[in-house]
């Protein structure tokens, strides 16, 4: 099937060459980063981790967020997904592979990375996450093209695959909560240290992802023959609006907890973040914004309406995204590591060459993502009316 | 001497089944990695041993900026630490910081403990390193074993293991880890580089490690041999009859952040004599 | 069976293969002498402090397997607080470090070290950290 992502109009080519481009001249910043070291990132030692770490989490959420779309079709037998949740597994599948890239671009010592597996370490959970997410890059890869390979032919897929899928579904809810326990089991980290992170993630994957693929999936419906219909693009909206209810929900427990506790060391991140801290106010205007698109978004979804209107959807979905990505992607990171661990502020900002190598690693997943939603659609359009049943 | 019958024995059989549950040191290597035959090699006989190493800290005893100034350098000139220098301003560089220990203000050291109302103690000077913790965050988090506690207490780094991923600094609650965010080699002068120590490469964390290199030979660690008498006081808080552990029992001391369960092992002697 | 494009395939094999053993026959002919590591300070020292020549263990043993003595003597120092070692062919005592020992008698990086790394294009990363003899003036190669 992998020809089919080698033949397509000169559009398809333009858009894979741009991301292409962006890739190499990502990696060519990585390289700079890589003999000089981390040090030509913003990160110092009292902030050692920034928007490497932060994409590496925002993006873990994407990726676990395919199970939205398996557990309706796989466990509740709703078939309108039929057609979309193959889109679902490769947005993992390329999601995955960008959380990789992430960890690898902001380790110190990547040459020695072999070392996590050269002396097992139960005891941390980073040892734990690096398993969980390559048995979920692995499972994505086989469910997806194993279904799709059937379709293409048009019979049902082997029987041997179902328990496969069964087990992605835990298995994505593992990805994202080990990912929350990297943060919220270090003591004296206050802004992370609560119960609902897990919680708090899986409700932000569960509305970020699930924007994202609506937004990708009207992208593919208007510029190729596939059409995932209606229903299943207003069933991704509902799914969207109560998992950013929640999100958003937990998000506010916080707030009570800290500041109605009123313990300093648990008020000071939100302070950082939300109002400034001895006169550092760098976060204060991302994290409004982040707030601010996060209620619009909210409203828009909430108003059945703006929700049924597949434009002013397509708007809110853009907002929460965009909300979401702050919230997470960068937000999440420095709040816990300002003030530092003497209650000072030192504040961080990526560097030009940061962003840089975040953009190419962005750029290698969409190319990723491209390439296997070709192969999909291109699938798609030549069984078209042939409907199977998994 | 190739590897005979005997040694490729010794090495892949009983070596690694008696050690994998044997002792704590040899659970360090996975079995797949033997090492060194153990019946030859062993610890300095001159070397200090203790059950549990800890530090009393009496900042009193430091009458001035000098005999602080002089610990701090002893310990980074002995282990190589970098100096980057200050920036154009005239403040110090802490992008690329890298220290041992250092001096902080009471209400640094201790956060929970400060009070507006006695401005002298909140600005008071305090000596912070590594805890040395008895249930240390960092060496729990750390997916490769490269900081690991040593059965003498002394939290140690494999700098050789490490592979940068900086866990150990976001779990440690006392910042006391540094890491390498560029090559240290030019940031430490040519007259200063002790060339008994090895410096470190870009891309690994490092942190105060209780001069283990210094024990092993029969020395104290390099900060207590430079801070004024009964400044530092370094010994095996397990061994009841040692000066540390009658100074600990005896008089009031406080650790840092002990409510996080880590276990701190430095305790400050406040209210000096 | 007919092969397609197939004056496009064979002209790439041979491109790849003319490629791929472009070191064999750029080299033939030529002569590269063998590298001979230095080795008399070490004999020197070590004849002062043990009276003979005496290394860590067996020459032999050491070009093949130094560099799995040095990672053993790396995780038996920093991890388990070892120092001595106790040669196994003769018995004398070492100090396991590479700085403290090892270069104190094999006292140039240059004409010991490096003779067969270069020759051998392998760059250990000892060095990164590990900080080398000074190298006395007149010895270089």
């Amino acid at each position: 099937m992998l020809e089919k992502a080698l033949v397509g109009s000169k559009r398809y080519w333009m858009w894979m060459g741009l991301l292409a481009a962006l890739s190499v001249v990502g990696f060519a910043f990585y390289l700079k980063q890589f003999t000089y070291g981390l040090g030509l990132t913003g990160l110092s030692r009292d902030v050692s981790w920034g928007l490497y770490i932060g994409q590496f989490t925002f993006l873990v959420g994407v990726a676990a967020s395919a199970v939205m779309l398996v557990i309706p079709y796989y466990l509740h037998d709703f078939k309108k997904f039929g057609k979309i949740v193959i889109l679902g597994e490769f947005l993992a599948i390329s999601a995955v592979l960008m959380c990789m890239l992430f960890i690898m671009a902001d380790m110190g010592q990547p040459m020695r990375f072999m070392n996590i597996m050269l002396h097992p370490t139960p005891g941390s959970v980073m040892f734990w996450d690096f398993l969980v997410l390559a048995g979920y890059l692995g499972l994505n890869l086989l469910v997806g093209w194993v279904t799709l390979g059937a379709d293409k032919k048009g019979i049902a897929p082997p029987k041997w695959i179902k328990p496969f899928i069964y087990l992605s579904i835990p298995w994505a809810i593992s990805i994202h909560t080990v990912t929350a326990f990297l943060y919220a089991g270090l003591p004296g980290r206050h802004f992370w240290l609560t119960a609902i992170m897990a919680a708090r993630f899986l409700a932000s994957a569960f509305a970020g992802g699930p924007a994202l693929l609506l937004i990708l999936a009207l992208i593919v419906r208007k510029l190729t023959k596939f059409d995932p219909g209606k229903e299943p693009i207003q069933a991704l909206a509902k799914i969207v609006t109560y998992a950013m209810f929640a999100n958003v929900f937990f998000l506010a427990l916080e707030f009570f907890t800290a500041f109605y506790s009123g313990i300093p060391g648990h008020t000071h991140a939100f302070h950082y973040l939300y109002h400034g801290l001895e006169g550092h106010t760098e976060m204060v205007g991302m994290m409004w914004t982040s707030s601010i698109l996060a209620v619009v978004a909210l409203t828009m979804l909430f108003v059945p309406q703006v929700r049924r209107n597949e434009f002013t959807l397509v708007i809110a979905c853009v907002a929460l995204f965009i909300s979401l990505w702050i919230d997470k992607g960068f937000g999440l990171i420095i709040g816990g590591f300002v003030p530092n661990m003497m209650e000072q502020v030192r504040p961080y900002w990526p560097t030009f060459l940061e962003t840089m190598v975040t953009v190419g690693i962005w750029a290698i997943g969409l190319l990723v993502l491209t390439a296997l939603y070709k192969i999909a659609v291109s699938v798609r359009e030549e069984t078209a009316g042939v409907e199977i049943d998994h | 001497m190739s590897m005979d019958r005997r040694q490729f024995l010794k090495i892949t059989g009983i070596s690694s089944i008696l050690g994998l549950g044997a002792s704590v040191a040899s659970a360090t290597h996975p079995i797949w990695m033997p090492g060194v035959d153990p019946d030859l090699v062993s610890p300095n006989a001159q070397a200090l041993t203790a059950k549990r190493w800890g530090m009393a800290v009496d900042m009193t005893k430091f009458r001035s900026e000098a005999d602080i100034k002089r610990v701090v350098e002893a310990c980074h000139s002995i282990h190589n630490v970098p100096d980057f220098g200050n920036n154009p301003d005239g403040t110090k560089n802490i992008k690329d910081e890298i220290k041992w220990i250092w001096k902080a203000k009471f209400k640094q050291a201790f956060p929970e403990q400060a009070t507006e109302l006695n401005e002298h103690l909140e600005e008071a000077p305090f000596l912070v390193f590594c805890n040395h913790c008895d249930n240390p965050a960092c060496v729990r988090v750390c997916p490769t074993k490269a900081t690991f506690k040593r059965d003498d207490g002394a939290v140690m780094m494999d700098m050789h293991r490490c592979i940068g991923c900086r866990f150990c600094m976001a779990a440690c609650p006392y910042g006391a880890r540094s890491f390498n965010w560029r090559d240290p080699r030019p940031f430490i002068k040519k007259e200063k580089q002790n060339r008994k120590y090895p410096t470190r490469t870009k891309g690994v964390v490092e942190k105060c490690t209780f001069c283990t290199e210094r024990l092993a030979v029969g020395q104290m660690p390099a900060c207590v041999e430079k801070a004024p008498p009964g400044g530092l006081v370094f010994g095996d808080l397990d061994d009841p009859k040692s000066a540390i552990r009658r100074l600990v029992s005896t008089r009031y001391t406080i650790r840092r952040k002990p409510e996080l369960g880590t276990g701190p092992n430095i305790y400050y002697v406040i209210g000096g004599r | 069976m007919k092969l397609y494009n197939g004056g496009l395939i064979i002209t790439g094999i041979v491109v790849f293969l003319a490629l791929a053993f472009f070191p064999f026959y750029y080299n033939i002919g030529k002569v590269n002498a063998k590298p001979e590591p230095k080795l008399e300070p070490a004999i020197k020292m070590s004849e002062k402090r043990f009276g003979k020549k005496q290394c860590v263990e067996p020459r032999e043993f050491m070009r093949r397997e130094h560099m799995v003595l040095l990672n053993n003597w790396r995780d038996s120092v920093v991890r388990d607080k070892n120092r001595r070692y106790s040669s196994e062919a003769s018995g004398k005592t070492f100090n396991m470090s590479l700085q403290n020992e090892c270069m104190q008698c094999h006292s140039s990086k240059k004409n010991f070290c490096d003779k067969c790394h270069t020759y051998m294009a392998v760059k250990p990363f000892c060095w990164d950290c590990h900080i080398e003899p000074k190298e006395k003036e007149g010895s270089k190669s």
